[in-house]
């Protein structure tokens, strides 16, 4: 007996891009807000039915398709990302001027690649569902036409995209040709029973480089900063959280249920290049200048603490993983929508832009100011908590060199994040007038502030329901 | 008081005042600071109340809260006061109070000042306050950026710029925490492994008999950070250039409580957790303090700047501490914790008056100064009691302090403990010479218009005043908890050798 009803919410984000993209041809030109509305209800709907039903699973399909609650962990991140990146962007989509309809059907659709990926017990349909959120970012990502910028950064997109996808793809392959299956089950089966093969480990490798394009882990990091810096802002955060932790979620299975039958040791391999992803992501944030570039490389040097939960696999490690990937969805939302507030009002994210904000607009300036330092774990913000999970889950595991570098660095990117406040409270600015929010953006910004806080303060219950979606592979 | 969580009260009551204050109009600055001397006055009266109502005779941690906060890290949000803390308790509620007198006077910004200061006196107390070790944690990091925002916002810009000396500050401490946080992590994985059971609580982890290998290394990274906090030689930098740059409120919090949770940490969290680590590395840390003793009293001979003096004299009197900590014996720990309370009570009058002297006279050198006790009588008083107790004057607190400190540790360290009584040499002769430099001599008709402490000015001066008095004069009332407290401390941990590293 299948549960269909558990494959609703990405049959209802599906029906829902395909009616957003009907309402932009059918509705005039002044219509086109109830594109945005009904969007924003659909997915708040979604959500709520992805809530309810956290604790149910069924496998679909022979074996292809799962849900459990880890997907259902996963989704309610997407979801969850996409509305909040949805209400902050209420203002900047001006920019989109006509196509403003097509860029809320592309974001569903997004948001769809995702939920396939991570629901996906079978290697193709993890492809398929990465390409859909692929190609969707690509197109995202230059939408603003008449930038140079986005256009470079669609077309850069494009080619690294589809170079990853390629190699990604490719090692695939070989873990094909070792097993004869592409479901998970499957290849876990046979690599346990049968003989060692060194094909295995290229596989493997090419797995984990095609994956690290997406997680932007070094050294596949080059392409974050100028995609970044170039895309539309609210692309730009939809791209560092949610394709991100797709990317996480997906290795995560993909190591933790297929490759434990491989004799070879992975971990050691996991542990430089989140090493490397940590230094040279908070090293090379240092100089920045520009917030959006800035957050680029941060966001690399969060995808390498991230990385440290799974190097670490076990119970601490993977819940911090997915406490991580949770809280930096508020609290990097939280930044991007400031720096998109900002970057309307001034045209630019220089940080001579954010000068004297704390006068001009208080609220976003503490919203920045704690969303970043909760980017740096700093305690009682959110970002501490789940540090401290994924450090505990290292140590545990013996990698407490790695801890080291972790919490040193996270140290050191004080510095770059507090130089944001700096110019923030004390900076002076050219013009006085203060800033106008949308209720849309307040909207987000106070979602972003109140869960970057609580979940500093209090991690409990999300770390119970972490708790739920990492059973699975510990257990197990 | 059954049932009335008293301890929670004076901790969050600050930060009550804190949300109050963003519900102000940034205009209403009475408003403003009225609510701000509310919320403090009233966690000092909580505070008194703790301190008279903690029952000695019992001992152990009284007016405990627990509450569970993450399960899964064995995390609960605990509070309690034993001997120890009690005075540290006292001292940041003192300072705290009078730091928000010193600085009735801030013209500008006036909400986000306050709201700030709140938010760091609420994160002083907690750590004092927390008998968990995240929970403590929590507090011990939170002070750093309020910190950060009031300096280079409020601070002044005299040898060094404002957004350097609060950079370099927040840097320095927040790399000693990283290493402090692996340390506490390695506990906690460890704990876990020894005990079966994941918990946080300090006392519980007390009785998990880590390995002597694993004791020294996780003490040699507490040492680090909290000696950082402590401005430990040679890891002291930070302190004189921050507390140059900072607003008035924040020199005095900062110097005067700030770094004893340093201290309080080495004490609570380093001995008794890992009591065999820190007597494997005491000679190391005894010999740094003697560093900070002679090395910072020498620099502080050379400075003009007032705030420099101050912030360099607290360097080297941070040695004395550490001394006594590296003694680990009653006597000596009785002094390091009592040391505590008197410096921090001292260098918060220190920085009260330089304060006030500055906001008028816009100039901390020395030789600017001349004569002020005429023009100033009242100030004049505040800076002798101030100075005359930072050199060890018997009748004030400090006195007891060191006393107590070389008593205990010259059993230990005795050259080391004679080296270290040459600081009272060298702090004489800085203090002598800075305070006849500025109070004393003819009058200079340039400082005329100066005008001396009157209203609210008066605040830290007796508040803080009264404390040095009373803690040098009747010194039982505070010396009492604390040797409750070390004693307890001590009878858990049994007796160890002293050394084996050098």
């Amino acid at each position: 007996m299948m549960y269909y009803q558990l494959l609703g919410p990405e049959i209802a984000v599906a029906l829902l891009g395909l009616l957003v993209l009907a309402c932009g041809l059918l509705l005039p030109a002044h219509g086109k807000n109830a594109a945005g509305y009904l969007t924003t209800i659909g997915l708040a709907a979604v959500l709520a039915a992805v809530i309810l039903n956290f604790s149910q699973g069924a496998i679909f399909f022979a074996g292809v398709y799962q849900i459990d609650s880890y997907t259902n962990f996963f989704r309610i991140l997407f979801l969850s990302a996409a509305l909040l990146i949805i209400l902050m962007s209420s203002r900047y989509t001006g920019w989109f001027g006509e196509r403003k309809s097509e860029w809320f059907s592309f974001m569903l659709f997004a948001t769809l690649g995702m939920m396939i990926m991570v629901g996906a017990a079978d290697l193709i349909t993890v492809y398929v569902g990465l390409e859909l959120m692929t190609i969707s970012f690509y197109i995202l990502s230059a939408y603003l036409l008449n930038d140079r910028l986005s256009a470079e950064a669609g077309l850069k997109y494009l080619i690294i995209g589809a170079l990853s996808s390629a190699v990604l793809l490719f090692g695939m392959s070989l873990v094909y040709a070792c097993s004869g299956t592409t479901v998970f089950t499957g290849i876990y089966a046979a690599l346990s029973a049968g003989p060692e093969r060194p094909v295995l480990l290229a596989g493997m490798v090419m797995m984990i480089a095609g994956l690290g394009f997406k997680i932007s882990a070094v050294p596949f990091h080059m392409w974050t900063p100028d995609i970044y810096q170039g895309a539309p802002t609210p692309v730009t955060a939809y791209l560092s959280v949610a394709s991100k932790a797709a990317g996480f979620a997906v290795l995560a299975r993909i190591f933790l249920s297929v490759f434990p039958a491989a004799s070879l040791d992975w971990h050691p391999l996991l542990a430089v290049m989140a090493a490397l992803t940590i230094i040279i992501g908070n090293l090379t944030a240092l100089p920045q200048t520009n917030v959006k570039r800035m957050l680029a490389y941060s966001s690399i040097a969060q995808a390498g603490y991230i990385l440290v939960g799974l190097v670490a696999a076990n119970t601490y490690g993977l819940k911090g993983l997915l406490f991580y990937a949770m809280l930096y969805v508020f609290s990097n939302v939280g930044a991007f929508a400031v720096t998109a507030a900002v970057e309307v009002e001034a045209g630019n994210a220089d940080l001579e832009s954010f000068s004297g904000l704390s006068r001009r607009a208080p609220m976003p300036a503490a919203v920045l100011t704690i969303c970043l330092l909760s980017l740096a774990g700093i305690p009682p913000l959110a970002g501490f908590a789940g540090k401290f999970y994924l450090f505990s889950g290292a140590i545990q595991a013996g990698y407490l060199w790695l801890a080291f570098i972790g919490l040193l660095m996270s140290m050191i990117s004080v510095y770059y994040y507090l130089n944001v406040a700096k110019a923030m409270y004390i900076g002076t600015s050219r013009q006085e007038e203060r800033v106008t929010l949308s209720f849309p953006v307040q909207t987000a910004l106070w979602i972003c502030l109140f869960a970057t806080i609580f979940l500093g303060v209090y991690p409990g219950p999300l770390s119970e329901l972490t708790e739920l979606a990492v059973r699975l592979f510990i257990a197990g | 008081m059954n049932g009335f969580p008293i301890l929670s009260v004076t901790l969050l009551l600050p930060i009550a005042g804190a949300l109050l204050i963003t519900l102000v109009p940034p205009t209403r600055e009475d408003l403003i600071k009225a609510i701000a001397a509310a919320c403090t006055l009233g966690s000092l009266v909580l505070s008194l109340v703790v301190f008279c109502g903690y029952d000695q005779v019992q001992g152990g941690m009284q007016m405990t809260e627990a509450i569970p906060w993450v399960r899964d890290l064995g995390v609960r949000y605990a509070l309690g006061v034993d001997g120890i803390s009690i005075p540290l308790l006292l001292l940041t509620n003192l300072i705290g109070f009078s730091a928000v007198y010193a600085s009735w006077h801030t013209g500008e910004r006036v909400k986000e000042f306050f709201l700030l200061l709140l938010l760091l006196i609420s994160g002083v107390m907690g750590t004092f306050l927390a008998t968990d070790l995240f929970i403590f944690f929590l507090f011990y990091e939170v002070v750093v950026i309020p910190i950060y925002l009031l300096v280079i916002m409020f601070g002044s810009s005299q040898r060094v710029t404002k957004e350097y000396a609060g950079m370099k500050l927040t840097i320095y401490l927040l790399i000693g925490s990283a290493f402090l946080l692996v340390g506490l992590i390695i506990l906690f994985v460890k704990g876990r492994a020894l005990l079966g059971f994941p918990t946080m609580d300090i006392n519980t982890l007390a009785g998990a008999d880590f390995p002597v290998g694993l004791q020294v290394f996780v003490y040699c990274l507490m040492a680090l950070g909290f000696g950082t906090l402590l401005s430990m030689f040679p890891f002291h930098a930070w302190s004189p250039d921050g507390y140059a740059g900072a607003p008035t409120a924040v020199s005095m919090i900062h110097a005067g409580v700030l770094k004893k949770i340093g201290g309080y940490g080495l004490i609570r969290i380093g001995l008794l957790l890992l009591p065999a680590g820190a007597r494997y590395v005491a000679p190391v840390i005894a010999v740094l303090a003697l560093g900070n003793v002679v090395y910072a009293g020498i620099i502080c001979l050379t400075q003009k700047d007032l705030k420099y003096i101050v912030g360099y004299s607290s360097v080297s009197h941070m040695g004395y501490v550490l001394l006594g900590i590296a003694s680990v014996n009653l006597i000596s720990l009785n002094g390091a914790v009592m040391m505590m309370f008197a410096h921090g009570v001292m260098a918060a009058l220190f920085f009260a008056m330089i304060g006030n002297l500055y906001q008028q006279s816009h100039t901390r050198n020395v030789f600017d100064f001349g004569g002020l006790a005429h023009q100033m009588p009242r100030l004049a008083v505040g800076f002798m009691l101030a100075g005359l107790a930072s050199l060890g004057l018997p009748g004030t607190a400090n006195f007891i302090g060191e006393f107590t400190i070389f008593v205990g540790a010259f059993g230990v360290y005795n050259v080391l403990t004679i080296l270290a009584i040459s600081g009272i040499v060298i702090t004489a002769v800085y203090i002598l010479r800075t305070l006849g430099g500025v109070l004393f001599g003819p009058r200079r008709p340039e400082w005329d218009h100066l005008q001396d402490l009157r209203g609210v000015d008066m605040v830290p001066l007796l508040v803080l005043g009264g404390a040095i008095l009373v803690g040098g004069i009747l010194p039982f009332t505070i010396m009492d908890p604390i040797n409750s407290g070390i004693g307890q401390l001590l009878g858990q941990i049994g007796p160890g050798q002293i050394g084996g590293i050098l």
